[in-house]
């Protein structure tokens, strides 16, 4: 099987989506001429041309419902907002118009958008440029939320996003891009909504998803030195939610950690925790832990935005402490 | 402001279509008020009573093919696009019969079959949206255009501004149509936007052509929407037509309009769309007072079947709560 960075596998699929479907369009800031901000569309605009591959004005409202409007007439388009902190700008879109159409007009519109962003902090680039917002879209009924943590799973859900007809938050993690991963060279698709049990375990389980899912795994890798055996399960999507493969999980493991980047007020980990004691609340072995980062905005000095993030030491010192292990 | 076309070059059958449209809007949302009051209709319904010329002089110039797409003032767009005022009175009233199946509303209708692309309630949010439809339009190598309107609160809106620098920059076949009727809900257009009450000129910097009419007088609105839509349909981009208009009811029925001078609303009344166009017509011959009569009589048929088939319409079901959030998997 063939290794892969998930930028390859990111620009992979977008040709894909360009090659087999003509409804698909790329649109979004510097993804032409400049090649993408994170080079998933280098060369895009040479092949594909500019009616295609769209270079579009800073102004995300208006190309995030250009998106919108063209997907109510049966366009495919995959609109790339450059980070996810822009996608603010376009909430009004995302939020009141993408999400809504297809309940306010009684099904009669839909809305087949993909929008790719760039999520997660880790890279000094301080407070306005470090943000995770897809818990705040998973709470929006209307919109899916993709969060893959793998080459192959940024392949195949991207596949799988291109069927799905409804408007989809795909974020991608900045510091993922440059991980290797297996990518087989024959068709697959990852479908959304499955949870990945990433490593199986019996201890404890750590939920996790986008980037803390390889600092979950690291962690478990360490907590193994310690004979802690840990199931580490990727959520992989965080809207449509797979709970049953993490109450499955509980069910064995009877602890229960969940880890996420962003702030822990608001986290999605709290909906997480919440549907995990409602669901399994008698194989708790104790409370369900959330590892989130500290309610602060992201500092640009390395030194204290790392105290901010997750790391594989955090899970463990709060793993053993937390259930005596 | 441009010139009125003669009346007398309209046939008789375009005259009489062009008033019972206007009426039936008038006396459509004279019921829906009724209803509401009635208890019928609840939560927001904003009345278009007063501006019905611009909808009429402007829809019917479209294709099938074209798209229309608004605000949340929006039963005179819809009915002027033909959609059903059984299913139009159906949705202010939360039936399951209803355009939107209940689900939206006064402020969102919905036919999706006559490409009335909807009533959008975010002030200005309707913007990006005609931009990706005439986007799609032109991706698809089509010569359909889409029609946008918006009010002049929206023209403060940075989405405003996104619209029209996109729509010329790629040079989209959109019909901004602009509705001024000079309040922003209740603040007045000058005390809201530096360069007041007149607003076509904000086209200007983003070098699209524009012109203000008299939105009162439906046959203005009629030729210079009539010339704006070839021009955009022979694909060098959009245009801009601010039809200068006036509600003569409050912002929504929640409005008892404490903002506006009296004599001001008295003012515009008197120049009310439908009666102007009565009267011209009548004055050049066009149509008898009797054909007048007669086609009030068929609008208020229509109008007493839209309410009477929305009072016996169900309400959706309950299961109905959880339908549509989502599109339904289905092969594309």
């Amino acid at each position: 099987m063939a290794e892969m960075l998930l930028r390859d596998a990111m620009s992979k699929a977008l040709r894909e989506a360009l090659d087999e479907d003509e409804r698909c369009f790329l649109m979004g800031e510097d993804i032409g001429a400049y090649g993408g901000a994170y080079a998933v569309t280098r060369g895009f605009l040479e092949k594909y041309g500019e009616e295609r591959v769209r270079d579009t004005p800073i102004s995300e409202s208006v190309f995030v419902g250009a998106g919108v409007g063209s997907a109510m007439i049966g366009m495919r388009p995959i609109v790339e907002v450059m980070t996810i902190n822009f996608t603010l700008v376009a909430m009004d879109q995302i939020i009141n118009h993408a999400a809504k159409l297809s309940y306010m007009s009684n099904g009669q519109l839909t809305v087949p958008l993909i929008i790719r962003t760039v999520t997660g902090g880790g890279g000094q680039l301080a407070a306005t440029h470090s943000q995770s917002f897809e818990n705040w879209y998973a709470s929006v009924p209307g919109l899916r939320v993709v969060v893959p943590a793998t080459p192959y799973d940024a392949l195949g859900m991207f596949r799988a996003s291109r069927k799905d007809n409804n408007p989809i938050i795909f974020a991608e993690h900045a510091l993922l891009y440059r991980v290797r991963g297996e990518v087989p060279e024959e068709y697959y698709e990852v479908p959304l909504g499955k949870a990945r049990i990433a490593k199986p375990g019996t201890d404890v389980t750590l939920v996790a998803y986008s980037g803390m899912v390889r600092v979950a795994e690291e962690a478990a890798a360490k907590l193994e030195e310690d004979n802690i055996s840990s199931e580490v399960i990727d959520l992989r999507c965080l809207s449509p939610l797979d709970l049953d493969t993490v109450i499955e999980s509980v069910k064995k493991t009877n602890r229960v950690a969940v880890v996420e980047e962003t702030w822990k007020t608001g986290g999605f980990s709290g909906t997480i925790a919440s549907d995990i004691q409602e669901a399994a609340f008698d194989d708790l072995d104790g409370p369900v832990i959330r590892i989130n980062g500290p309610d602060v905005p992201a500092p640009y000095a390395r030194n204290i935005e790392q105290l901010m993030i997750p790391s594989a030491d955090w899970v463990v010192e709060s793993v053993k402490y937390n259930f005596g292990l | 402001m441009a010139t009125t076309l003669n009346i007398e070059t309209l046939a008789k059958e375009d005259a009489l279509e062009i008033f019972t449209q206007m009426l039936l809007i008038r006396r459509f949302e004279e019921e829906a008020e009724r209803l509401y009051r009635r208890g019928l209709v609840r939560g927001f319904l904003h009345t278009y009573i007063g501006e019905e010329a611009i909808a009429v002089g402007a829809i019917p110039n479209l294709r099938e093919d074209d798209y229309v797409i608004g605000h949340y003032r929006d039963h005179g767009h819809a009915l002027a696009r033909g959609v059903d005022p059984k299913a139009a009175m159906a949705e202010l009233c939360g039936k399951a019969t209803g355009c939107s199946g209940g689900k939206g509303g006064s402020m969102h209708l919905f036919d999706a079959e006559k490409h009335f692309m909807g009533g959008h309630a975010i002030v200005g949010g309707q913007l990006p949206l005609a931009i990706g439809i005439a986007l799609g339009v032109k991706l698809k190598e089509l010569d359909s255009v889409v029609m946008c309107f918006f009010g002049d609160g929206a023209v403060n809106e940075g989405e405003f501004h996104e619209a029209m620098n996109m729509a010329s920059l790629w040079k989209l076949p959109v019909v901004f149509m602009l509705e001024n009727n000079l309040y922003g809900m209740g603040t007045d257009v000058n005390r809201s936007r530096a360069g007041g009450a007149s607003i076509y000129g904000a086209a200007e910097p983003y070098m699209i052509p524009a012109v203000q009419i008299d939105g009162m007088d439906v046959m203005a609105v009629r030729e210079t929407v009539s010339e704006g839509i070839a021009k955009v349909r022979e694909g060098t981009g959009p245009v801009f037509i601010e039809a200068m208009a006036y509600r003569f009811h409050g912002h929504s029925m929640a409005d008892p309009s404490n903002y506006r001078d009296n004599e001001e609303v008295q003012e515009n009344r008197s120049r009310d769309p439908i009666d102007k166009f009565r009267e011209d017509c009548l004055e050049a011959g066009k149509i008898e007072a009797t054909d007048l009569e007669l086609a009030a009589e068929k609008v208020d048929l229509v109008v007493q079947e839209a309410r009477e088939f929305a009072e016996q319409s169900p309400e959706p079901a309950p299961e109905e709560l959880y339908t549509h959030i989502y599109a339904d998997p289905e092969e594309n």
